[in-house]
């Protein structure tokens, strides 16, 4: 399965990646088509397709330490755009 | 390792200063209260059912879009969500959408809420066909 | 000031069609957001954007959808297995089928097994499937559920009353784009030979967000207790 990071931007505006997963790693649990992107709707501007996966971290990955449990999990949808392969080591 | 930079446990000023209010994953905050969980507002009243329908018939013509509505409430600021209900934010949020999506303008409305006001002292009577 | 007792929306200001009454507004005194709500909707019956009958429809189309119905989408997946599975390949296309009325609706089915519990919210504002479930319920919208559920799910859990083993894995999905989700709760033990009809009445609205379970029916707990 694909690993990814969420890239660890910080724009002002409206967008539709939760903050506190930005930086974070996780994989690809499933892909989900393409979708307009949200970020240009907002301001009624033309809105391209953008793929949309859904990632799941571990709670570990999310809270590292703080986790209230390491082994639960986190599902998000994200926009590709946002996502940056992260190669298996 | 993960970095601490640029993620939630990042407490650098680019970290505080753009994450957004509404971004609130993560957030601590306090219990379920037991008169959300009694959910007494789940029925809601007739105006604001309305403000509903007006937002899904807004979105269905094209006006606006969902993310068009958030953009305005998210902007609303966090003040907002503390003392406005839900759908006087989502009044707001949709009125602002038409008047960008060029369904009416700022002088239409202007002179329509002043009309409106002028009927009545309740709900009942300003909503009432003329 | 008269009235038009032909106006359909006039039906509203008593009862639903459903039959449920509607919170008494019309005594208070006006709100600057309602004396806006009436305005915008005026001006757009004015422009010919839309008309007092397409507002009211779509207001009765909203009134008609509550819990009951993904209660039933449950009670049949716990049933038919044919249906379970094009449920679980592609929920809104399985519940479309059903005859559901769920508009653009797009929706994931997430199942609950013995060794996992999945759990939906909405960190970015509070997206819920509205067009199966009805309008989601005051917690749900608010600050607490939607800042703790990603950070400590069981300890939400917990103020809901539903506690599990670490065993169990808890599946938070937080529902930031265009997909909306809907639990399969566990069917509760003992409801083998119940029927499907039976069993929509133990799928709560809590149990399909995530925050409760199935009611387990009091004539099987009574029936584990007797010796």
């Amino acid at each position: 399965m694909q690993k990814v990071r969420v890239k660890p931007l910080m724009p002002p505006g409206h967008v539709r990646t939760p903050a506190y997963l930005r930086g974070k790693i996780g994989i690809i649990e499933r892909s989900l088509g393409t979708f307009p992107n949200p970020e240009a709707l907002a301001y009624g501007v033309a809105a391209s397709d953008l793929p949309l996966h859904r990632v799941r971290f571990t709670m570990s990955d999310v809270w590292e330490g703080n986790a209230e449990n390491p082994n639960d999990t986190l599902d998000a949808e994200i926009y590709e755009h946002w996502l940056e392969p992260v190669d298996a080591t | 390792m993960n970095n601490a930079k640029n993620s939630p446990n990042d407490h650098s000023p680019t970290f505080k200063l753009g994450r957004r209010w509404h971004d609130m994953g993560g957030d601590t905050a306090g219990p379920i209260t037991m008169e959300q969980l009694a959910d007494t507002n789940h029925d809601f009243s007739l105006w604001e059912k309305r403000v509903d329908a007006l937002m899904i018939i807004g979105s269905a013509k094209g006006f606006f879009t969902v993310d068009g509505l958030r953009r305005v409430l998210e902007d609303l600021g966090e003040d907002a969500f503390e003392t406005m209900t839900y759908y006087e934010r989502w009044i707001m949020a949709v009125n602002q959408n038409l008047i960008e999506g060029g369904a009416y303008t700022t002088a239409d409305l202007a002179a329509k809420m002043s009309q409106v006001a002028a009927r009545g002292d309740t709900y009942g009577d300003a909503a009432a066909p003329v | 000031m008269p009235h038009d007792h032909h106006e359909p929306e006039d039906i509203h200001n008593n009862l639903s069609p459903s039959g449920h009454p509607y919170r008494t507004d019309d005594d208070t005194p006006l709100s600057y957001w309602q004396v806006m709500e009436i305005s915008v909707r005026e001006l757009l019956a004015e422009k010919g954007i839309t008309t007092a009958r397409e507002i009211t429809a779509q207001i009765d189309k909203m009134d008609a959808r509550s819990p009951i119905n993904g209660a039933q989408v449950v009670a049949r997946a716990w049933c038919d297995p044919q249906f379970y599975a094009a449920l679980m390949n592609d929920a809104s296309t399985a519940t479309r089928d059903m005859g559901f009325d769920i508009g653009a609706l797009k929706l994931i089915a997430v199942e609950n097994t013995d060794d996992v519990h999945n759990m939906i919210v909405c960190t970015l504002c509070s997206c819920y499937p509205r067009n199966l479930l009805g309008l989601p319920p005051d917690w749900y919208k608010s600050r607490a559920y939607r800042s703790r559920t990603v950070r400590e799910p069981r300890s939400v859990l917990a103020e809901f009353g539903v506690t599990f083993p670490s065993s169990t894995q808890i599946r938070v999905h937080d529902s930031t784009a265009d997909m909306r989700y809907i639990v399969i709760p566990k069917r509760p033990i003992g409801t083998e030979n119940m029927l499907q009809n039976d069993l929509v009445g133990l799928v709560t609205r809590d149990s399909m967000i995530g925050t409760g379970l199935a009611i387990t029916p009091s004539t099987i707990i009574e029936e584990r207790q007797t010796p």
